[in-house]
């Protein structure tokens, strides 16, 4: 047992460096303007509304990485809260 | 009355983005209207030192290029009342903007702020002719190392050619203990080299490192290197706090042991 991380209360600061730091890659890397995710975003929103009823405002798309380290790939993550599903 | 200060050095590392990011938001703290702006254009910084690089939607170019207008790029820090952010853009570079352009940019910042801090990268060139160009002062940050004196004195020269007189000096990253045992130059020594005033010393603060992981400036904290930046910020804002510039009489041992020894001699 780790008992570093049992009586660690606050995450470490170099941890949260760690992480702000590959986010801040991934946008870097992927240039990804905020205006062009905005575009993907309404676009994902304007398909998927075809076919089902999907809580809009609490819908999250985030640009985060899979895979460790430096090999790792960027991935556009969506999480798309289902109202309901439209009937014909 | 509105004033537009430059944060330059010349040299690299030596900490112009940490001491723009803490001394606007000392500023800030202090009630004034700051807005901080990273003309680092294709390697920005001031954005994570601050902790609001999720928050950029548009930078610098986008508004000089009139891709949007300055309210949309402006990053409002909500910690602070009246800190705004102007990041630099990270995929362009720097010879995307012109000191004409900047010149503008600069007057429609100090229409709306009291303090424009103007963060410029590394290097003469064309970054550092951007980031001057509509600036009327200038702070000079060093470290006392002779490659860091040595850029502080060319930038000196270049900044007087700009009609930038009155630039002041910043040591940071000052070890009063190597000063001490006559391993680092030490603040008369640097004033004597480069013959600017003297806004402040920051002494060598391992929280420093910990303030940047975290995004939240050093300024607010008790730390000794926050407390010197809020002298610094006090300085700026013409309170008469009292520096320490001839040799070994920074630390407290060394005032008490000045203190002592002068009544031993009376």
């Amino acid at each position: 047992m780790d008992f570093g991380l049992f009586f660690r209360r606050k995450q470490a600061s170099k941890d949260i460096a760690k992480k702000r730091l590959q986010i801040v890659l991934i946008h870097d890397k992927t240039d990804i303007s905020p205006q062009l995710a905005m575009r993907i975003k309404n676009d994902i929103i304007a398909c998927i509304s075809r076919y089902i009823d999907i809580d809009e405002s609490a819908l999250e798309i985030e640009l985060t990485r899979l895979g460790e380290s430096h090999r790792a790939k960027a991935a556009l993550v969506a999480n798309i809260p289902i109202l309901g599903v439209k009937k014909k | 009355m509105s004033q537009v200060i430059v944060v330059t050095s010349g040299k690299g590392g030596v900490g112009k983005t940490t001491t723009t990011a803490n001394l606007g938001t000392g500023l800030a703290l202090k009630g004034k209207r700051v807005v901080l702006v990273d003309t680092d254009i294709g390697l920005r910084n001031l954005d994570v030192v601050m902790g609001l690089e999720n928050r950029i939607v548009y930078d610098l170019v986008d508004v000089v290029e009139g891709t949007c207008r300055l309210k949309q790029a402006l990053i409002r820090d909500k910690r602070y009342e009246g800190l705004m952010l102007l990041p630099a853009a990270q995929t362009r570079n720097k010879m995307d903007v012109n000191p004409e352009q900047m010149k503008t940019l600069m007057q429609e910042l100090r229409d709306n702020f009291d303090y424009v801090i103007v963060d410029c990268p590394a290097g003469i060139e064309q970054g550092f002719v951007n980031a001057v160009a509509g600036a009327d002062d200038a702070i000079i940050v060093t470290v006392p190392e002779v490659s860091a004196v040595r850029d502080a004195d060319r930038i000196i020269g270049l900044l007087g050619a700009n009609g930038l007189t009155s630039a002041r000096l910043l040591i940071n990253r000052y070890n009063q203990a190597m000063v001490k045992k006559g391993d680092m130059l030490d603040t008369a020594d640097i004033l004597d080299i480069l013959g600017i005033r003297l806004l402040g010393i920051v002494p060598e603060d391992q929280a420093i490192v910990r303030s940047s992981n975290l995004g939240e400036p050093i300024v607010t904290t008790a730390n000794p290197a926050g407390q010197a930046y809020q002298n610094v910020v006090k300085r700026m804002l013409g309170e008469d706090v009292p520096l320490a510039v001839s040799k070994d009489d920074t630390g407290f041992i060394a005032r008490m042991r000045r203190i002592f020894s002068r009544n031993k001699g009376a």
